[in-house]
């Protein structure tokens, strides 16, 4: 038999090829109304879209609906974008929602996107223009309804909180067409004729519509060209409005934009009174330790007792004077005794009896020399009269006393020899008186005989 | 509004925590810690006036014409 029949499972892949493979079904708009809605409790959303004769099941994963910007209810009409696909297991095509948001506010949707594209582009939106809100505000300015929930919460947090600040409220239009004027102009005025240093923007909450006016550029403008630091607060946590992105601070609420704005008394009292504790206990403490360190000293022995001090200074005067005068007795006794030892010793080594000594010694010496000296000149008298006499004996003249004669020729050169005289010489004798001149006359050699 | 003070609140407050710290460190003189004291003191209390001082200020609201009037919070609505 000819096998005709597919499997179911078959039969679905085909349907599933047939539907992925189609390109309209990839990116799909839809409008519809939720029903049958379900929040599973791992992140997954289960609900049908439906209108007035058809309905699709839809699916829309937690990693999608976590974006969702509103809390989906049955009988809502919502725009979802999309894809169809089949779901085996229960044989089902349905639709898996990729974005969803409130039917009626699509084309506001798409005008907040392009606003806020275009102002980040244009750097309205950057850290840098934010400034800073005063810690302590004198001048707080309310932009915003004069009657209705948010002027009430603002004014009686700030009242709460910090009843010291001075509060302008300029009433404006926050809902319908003329709100974004409004509201711009209040803040233009609140720069150019109040002495505010903070701004509080924003309205209580309502439907995107209702804050619309608060997605406009002119609203944005006007807060981004306020010198005044501006708080915005429209609505409630949820809403985002293009204001949150341009001012310098966003509150979740009106309430909140109160307390952002100004602190709490009771906790600036806290701290005052806290740092005066501090100071007073400090200062005290400070008094304490001088206190007891005075008093340390008043308790000290020498100031309780400065009797005690003298008495025992007395005593040690007496005893150190007592040691004086017995040292000085013995020391001057000591230095007596002393001195006569020197004394008798002295007397032992007189010096005139060594005067004496040496006197008796130098007259000894002097006799000895005089008895030397004369011993000495009788020997040298006795030498010299011998040395005379022996002279005399050798006195040549002596020997012509005795008729011996001296011949000198010319030259007075003594002649000893014949050999030293020629005949005519003249020579001269040496007699005992005087000389005799003669001439040679002849001579006679005895040797030769 | 009160009267003009040289110094905000937070300038005072900050003062006083200046001069809690100095005499806190230990080693001041005994005559200097007085006059810190002295001066501590009367940042405190001119903060406390600040603070004691809260019920009169004004909550004013522009009306129509141009002119601030007083404004009380309607409680009911």
């Amino acid at each position: 038999m000819e096998d005709r029949y597919l499997t179911v499972t078959a039969l679905t892949k085909y349907i599933k090829q047939k539907i992925s493979r189609d390109s309209h079904l990839k990116e799909v708009w839809l409008r519809g109304e939720l029903s049958n809605f379900k929040h599973h409790s791992r992140g997954h959303m289960y609900f049908s879209v439906k209108d007035d004769r058809a309905r699709i099941q839809t699916v829309m994963f937690a990693g999608s609906n976590k974006n969702l910007t509103f809390t989906p209810e049955n009988g809502m009409s919502v725009l979802i974008r999309g894809e169809v696909n089949v779901y085996e297991p229960m044989g089902q095509y349905q639709l898996y929602a990729k974005e969803m948001i409130p039917d009626g506010v699509g084309d506001l949707h798409i005008a907040f996107e392009q606003l806020k594209e275009k102002l980040t582009k244009a750097g309205i939106f950057s850290p840098e223009h934010k400034k800073n809100l005063p810690s302590m505000p004198v001048h707080i300015g309310v932009i915003t309804s004069p009657t209705g929930a948010a002027i009430r919460d603002i004014m009686t947090t700030i009242e709460r909180r910090f009843p010291v600040v001075k509060v302008s409220v300029l009433p404006v239009t926050v809902q319908g067409k003329q709100a974004a004027a409004s509201v711009s102009k209040a803040i233009a005025y609140a720069n150019d004729r109040l002495d505010c240093d903070v701004l509080i923007v924003g309205r209580g909450g309502g439907s995107i519509e209702d804050l619309w006016g608060f997605n406009e550029e002119e609203v944005a403008m006007a807060v981004f060209r306020s010198e005044i630091p501006v708080i915005s607060a429209v609505g409630h946590e949820t809403d985002t409005t293009i204001i949150d992105f341009v001012s310098d601070y966003r509150a979740p609420t009106p309430t909140g934009a109160a307390e952002i704005a100004v602190p709490e008394w009771r906790e600036l009292n806290q701290r005052l009174v806290e740092k005066t504790r501090r100071l007073q206990y400090s200062l005290n403490q400070k008094l304490e330790n001088a206190r007891t360190r005075l008093s340390t000293m008043e308790k000290s022995y020498a100031f309780k007792y400065p009797k005690q001090l003298t008495i025992q200074k007395e005593q040690d005067l007496d005893r150190l004077m007592d040691r004086f005068h017995s040292s000085g007795d013995r020391l001057f006794k000591e230095k007596r005794d002393e001195l006569s030892r020197i004394r008798s010793r002295l007397s032992q080594v007189r010096p005139d009896k060594q005067v004496e000594r040496e006197e008796a010694k130098r007259r000894q010496l002097d006799e000895r020399l005089k008895k030397q000296m004369q011993h000495i000149v009788k020997d040298k008298k006795n030498h010299w009269q011998s040395t005379i006499q022996q002279l005399t004996l050798l006195n040549p003249l002596e020997i012509m006393n005795r008729g011996y004669a001296l011949p000198f020729n010319d030259k007075n050169e003594l002649l000893r020899s014949v050999k030293d005289v020629t005949n005519g010489d003249t020579i001269s004798v040496q007699v005992k008186d005087g000389f005799i001149y003669s001439e040679v006359t002849g001579w006679e050699d005895e040797e030769h005989e | 509004m009160s009267e003009k003070n040289e110094l905000s609140f937070e300038e005072n407050m900050n003062k006083l925590e200046e001069i809690v710290e100095k005499l806190e460190s230990g080693d001041v003189p005994l005559e200097k810690a007085i006059q810190y004291y002295h001066e501590g003191m009367k940042l405190s209390k001119i903060c406390s006036d600040k603070l004691t001082n809260v019920e009169s200020q004004m909550k004013q609201i522009l009306n129509e014409h141009g002119e601030f009037e007083s404004f009380d919070v309607q409680e009911d609505e």
